[in-house]
């Protein structure tokens, strides 16, 4: 890996980004808008405060999975992927690239989504930065995650469907609809496997806590873990040579 | 033929249950222009993609300027130009050449010089999607240019472009061969082969011929490329009954 391409590789996507305004916009309100309905589906501040915080850890993940796959989909029908696969560019440069760029831009939608969340009334025992730092690092996994599933695809129809592959079965067993205990064994174990449940547990000790114990912890090393293993994971699968 | 730019022996490769290229053989000369003509289809791309080294190959051996095909040492070494033009729509064309320059390590002085190589100065700030399917390729072109390559690979670089700026083009293709570079430009288009040093024909995965436009055409008894193309092609089929 050499720092100055994978600079040049941030810096790239993000002047592509800012040619595309109305993208920018979509990405940094979507989950604050998407806060702000959930408050008042519930119309409840307490009811709001027990589901808050998972899902602003759980929205990031989805929409930065979603936002970077379609991006590398889109490198990768463009045919710039493969010119840059026959440069001396290594691999990493391009996805840790691609994951810097795209982490500030969740930077701004977490922080935002997090400000909107307080101000309808979320009910925060814990620090603001310890919640928004778990946020943040669900984003950075998703795009991580975007980021092997697109590597991982050999067709963009394949791409688009590992979405609802990699994401709904973690949501399902994070945590949010049954305490993780209450589930049958087998998906106990699945949940297990699953970094969101460790994200979520992590959030909601933030929540209702102002001591950071090791739940907390272990979520937030489970999380960076799974994202540095999941842009390893994606160097190893990108070919540079393709039937 | 050890002083090739590029050799292929016996090259087969299988597509989707599909033989693209059906052991063929190919030696492209150092610092010259090579021709690679031939019907759409014919497995052009295909035989391109193989020297780049991004095409998985089935059978046989690519060897690329005396390394195989897909040695990481070549990436500093080929330039290559696909037949859609591969670059960056969302940004402008110097910030497409800035990001590609990087890419390969070219020196900042290649950013002007290739711009000026491809006549894009006056839409140098313009966005790439903006641009006419002409001086998008040119964009494409002006990228593969980077870096000093030694060897570029074009797939059918001048698609779309007026008659002036392909002559243009030509012309640069065979300055550049001055300075020892090698350069293997594909085209359907068979007026175009009279401006390469070699040609090299291809139909349905085979090479139907390589040699010279002169030779090929006292050879075959005919005034135009079109009528030797047709020529060599019957005598295929004549030699394979």
């Amino acid at each position: 890996m050499n720092p100055t391409l994978t600079l040049a590789t941030a810096q790239r996507v993000l002047t592509q980004l800012r040619h595309d305004p109305r993208t920018i916009a979509l990405m940094v309100l979507v989950p604050s808008v998407l806060m702000t309905m959930l408050r008042y589906v519930f119309d409840s501040a307490a009811v709001f405060s027990r589901i808050a915080p998972a899902l602003l850890g759980f929205f990031p993940f989805l929409l930065m999975f979603l936002v970077t796959s379609i991006t590398t989909l889109r490198e990768r029908s463009s045919g710039t992927l493969e010119r840059l696969l026959t440069t001396p560019m290594a691999k990493l440069d391009l996805l840790v690239g691609y994951a810097l760029a795209f982490s500030l831009v969740a930077g701004l939608q977490v922080a935002l989504a997090v400000a909107v969340s307080i101000w309808l009334g979320l009910d925060l025992t814990g620090a603001v930065w310890a919640l928004v730092l778990v946020a943040l690092l669900n984003a950075l996994l998703g795009i991580a995650l975007g980021l092997f599933a697109s590597a991982f695809a050999r067709t963009e129809f394949q791409v688009v469907q590992f979405m609802p592959i990699v994401v709904l079965p973690q949501l399902l067993v994070c945590g949010l609809f049954q305490p993780r205990a209450g589930m049958a064994e087998v998906l106990r174990w699945f949940s297990n496997a699953m970094p969101l449940s460790y994200a979520v547990e992590s959030l909601q000790r933030v929540a209702t806590s102002s001591t950071l114990n090791e739940t907390y912890l272990r979520g937030a090393l489970v999380l960076a873990g799974s994202t540095v293993a999941a842009l390893g994971f994606a160097a190893a699968t990108l070919p540079r040579r393709t039937a | 033929m050890v002083n090739s730019a590029v050799s292929c022996e016996s090259l087969t490769i299988v597509r989707g249950g599909t033989t693209v290229l059906d052991g063929i053989d190919v030696d492209v000369r150092r610092a010259a222009v090579t021709g690679l003509l031939g019907p759409s289809g014919c497995g052009k791309t295909t035989l391109m993609r193989a020297i780049i080294g991004t095409q998985r190959i089935t059978s046989g051996t690519v060897t690329v300027l005396d390394r195989p095909a897909g040695d990481p040492a070549l990436r500093r070494e080929i330039g290559y130009g696909s037949q859609q033009a591969s670059v960056y729509d969302d940004l402008t064309v110097t910030q497409n050449i800035r990001y590609f320059a990087s890419a390969v390590g070219a020196p900042k002085e290649d950013l002007d010089w290739v711009i000026d190589q491809v006549d894009l100065r006056d839409f140098a700030d313009q966005l790439t999607g903006w641009l006419s399917g002409g001086q998008r390729s040119r964009v494409s072109l002006a990228v593969a240019m980077l870096g000093s390559p030694r060897l570029l690979v074009l797939d059918e670089p001048t698609v779309g472009l007026d008659p002036v700026l392909r002559e243009d083009l030509w012309a640069l293709f065979a300055r550049l061969t001055e300075d020892g570079l090698t350069l293997l430009v594909s085209s359907h288009v068979m007026d175009e082969a009279e401006r390469c040093d070699d040609l090299l024909l291809m139909r349905n995965g085979q090479v139907l011929t390589q040699d010279s436009p002169g030779a090929l055409m006292h050879r075959t008894g005919t005034h135009t490329m079109d009528a030797a193309f047709l020529r060599l092609v019957s005598e295929a089929k004549e030699s394979s009954v």
